[in-house]
């Protein structure tokens, strides 16, 4: 297909272990992962001209902080969603020839720094804060409890999700969270905001995630195949967006599904492997339903008896996720898509891996097709 | 001292007051008059929910403030089991109920004065307004009382 995304490439990636570091922090992980990603396809700093952060720092500091000027930077809001829009603005500038050689710095020190994703801290942003009702996970609550009202979701079958992604999980020597799971156990676990319990909620951690995006000409002579992106989908579901959205962004989603399967030509069954953004377990489900991999409402269904898992027939987040990996605000996912198709994965490797695609669900959707 | 902390030390338990911004102001005036009222487009005459400067339907920057029948549905609830709120009226465990307002509006507020109802989707409700503080009335919701058959 004859498109701009044609020009450019992903051809470094990396990231640090994932933890709890209060030795470092958000910036000191975000260029240690950059590091990484600059060995892992043979550039070097002295490479880097155009700079996507989102933080570990501001922009400005941690060009300051690498010795880089860059000829083109940006500072993306700290949000999940952002991470796919991160890889969308690099591959934009490259292709335009704002940039040669961008490097997509994310850095995360959530856990040694104690962050909530609620509560006293959020008071000036929360807007529902005087009703007590904050936090991602409480907005994913209420829409779970609409979609099981309305499609007889269980909270089994969100045990499905967590105790998938705990299997895949067991796989990567890196996953935070590698104990067994089983449904009975993410049925013990306490609810935190009802219907929603601990382990349909990601693992906060300290870590730091890069990826290196230049030319397709340049990435030839690098040290790994490059892996080009094939389709992108973005729709922004804003109208209505402050109460809880009642629509589980499926309007969205199937925009983002015709666009990303549209641009690149590839139809939903060729695709090997899925990363679904899981801050929560039912994100998954509404993420299944909206691109269009299950009818609206059988997404529990879709889920059961370990479809997930490597070992199932639709291996989704093979790294363990967020809810088992670490929650790296999707970029650890983008990152897994292209070990995937490198065939990098070890023992959690799908075999023939050809298509990956990466898919966020918040009130910005999208999702990006990768392919060799 | 944080407004919590400082409740803490005093043995109280503080509301969570709210920080109503330009648009939002009127809200808080009404609640105060034990009133549900919301911002209506005086062109297309949509209620909208947040307030704001124009209508997201027409973009009419021309608007009023109508208190409206405080009449809704629970479409959707949850039980808040971990306490982001410690040292506040917030004593867990506590629901949170989104309604559906007859006119159209979807709000949030915890569900009051149940007695003997549970917090289910479906529930028929009506706005009630609670002191949390000297200067502040909180929107709450009660089970209606049950209507006459049409």
């Amino acid at each position: 297909m004859n498109s701009w995304m044609n020009d450019v490439a992903i051809v470094g990636v990396g990231n640090t272990r994932f933890g709890s570091f209060p030795d470092t922090d958000a910036l000191g992980l975000g260029i240690e992962a950059l590091a990484n990603a600059l060995d892992d396809c043979g550039l070097g700093f002295s490479d880097i001209d155009g700079l996507v952060t989102n933080r570990a720092g501001s922009y400005q500091r941690i060009g300051e902080a690498l010795g880089i000027n860059p000829r083109w930077s940006l500072q993306l809001e700290v949000s999940g969603r952002m991470s796919g829009a991160s890889i969308v603005e690099a591959a934009l500038a490259v292709s335009r020839g704002l940039a040669g050689c961008v490097a997509l710095v994310y850095g995360n020190d959530g856990k040694s720094r104690r962050v909530n994703y609620g509560g006293t801290e959020r008071i000036a942003s929360d807007p529902f804060a005087p009703w007590g009702f904050t936090s991602p996970g409480a907005v994913h609550a209420m829409m779970f409890q609409m979609h099981s009202h309305r499609f007889g979701t269980t909270s089994e079958q969100l045990a499905e999700v967590a105790v998938a992604f705990r299997k895949n999980a067991r796989l990567n020597p890196l996953a935070v969270r590698r104990e067994p799971m089983t449904i009975d156990d993410h049925q013990n676990s306490r609810y935190v905001c009802e219907p929603l319990r601990l382990f349909d909620y990601c693992q906060i951690n300290d870590g730091g995630v890069a990826l290196i995006i230049t030319s397709v000409d340049r990435a030839k002579d690098l040290k790994k195949p490059p892996i080009r992106i094939a389709g992108i989908g973005m729709a922004d579901s804003f109208c209505d967006s402050t109460v809880p959205p009642t629509d589980f962004w499926y309007p969205a989603l199937r925009e983002c599904a015709d666009q990303v399967y549209g641009t690149s030509g590839i139809a939903r069954e060729d695709v090997d492997v899925l990363m679904a953004y899981d801050n929560f377990t039912p994100t998954v489900l509404f993420t299944l339903e909206g691109l269009g991999f299950c009818e609206q409402g059988e997404s529990g269904h879709f889920v059961e008896k370990g479809r997930l898992s490597l070992e199932g027939s639709f291996p989704t987040n093979t790294s363990g996720g967020h809810l088992s990996e670490s929650y790296m605000q999707g970029w650890a996912l983008n990152v897994e898509a292209v070990r995937q198709l490198r065939g990098e994965c070890g023992e959690r490797q799908v075999a023939g891996c050809e298509v990956a695609q990466y898919a966020c669900a918040t009130p910005r959707c999208i999702s990006l097709i990768y392919t060799r | 001292m944080t407004q919590s902390s400082q409740a803490a030390s005093n043995g109280t338990r503080a509301p969570i007051l709210p920080r109503p911004d330009v648009w939002a102001k009127p809200f808080w005036s009404f609640a105060d008059r034990g009133q549900l009222a919301l911002q209506r487009c005086s062109s297309c005459r949509s209620y909208r929910y947040p307030p704001g400067p124009v209508c997201p339907k027409c973009r009419s920057g021309s608007f009023g403030w109508e208190p409206v029948s405080g009449h809704g549905r629970v479409i959707s609830w949850v039980v808040f089991h971990q306490n982001y709120y410690p040292g506040t009226l917030f004593e867990v465990p506590y629901n949170v109920a989104m309604v559906a307002l007859d006119e159209g509006v979807n709000l949030i507020g915890n569900l009051t004065e149940a007695g003997d109802e549970s917090v289910r989707i479906g529930l028929e409700v009506e706005a009630v307004f609670v002191p949390i503080s000297d200067e502040v009335k909180l929107l709450q919701f009660r089970p209606a009382p049950k209507r006459a058959a049409q």
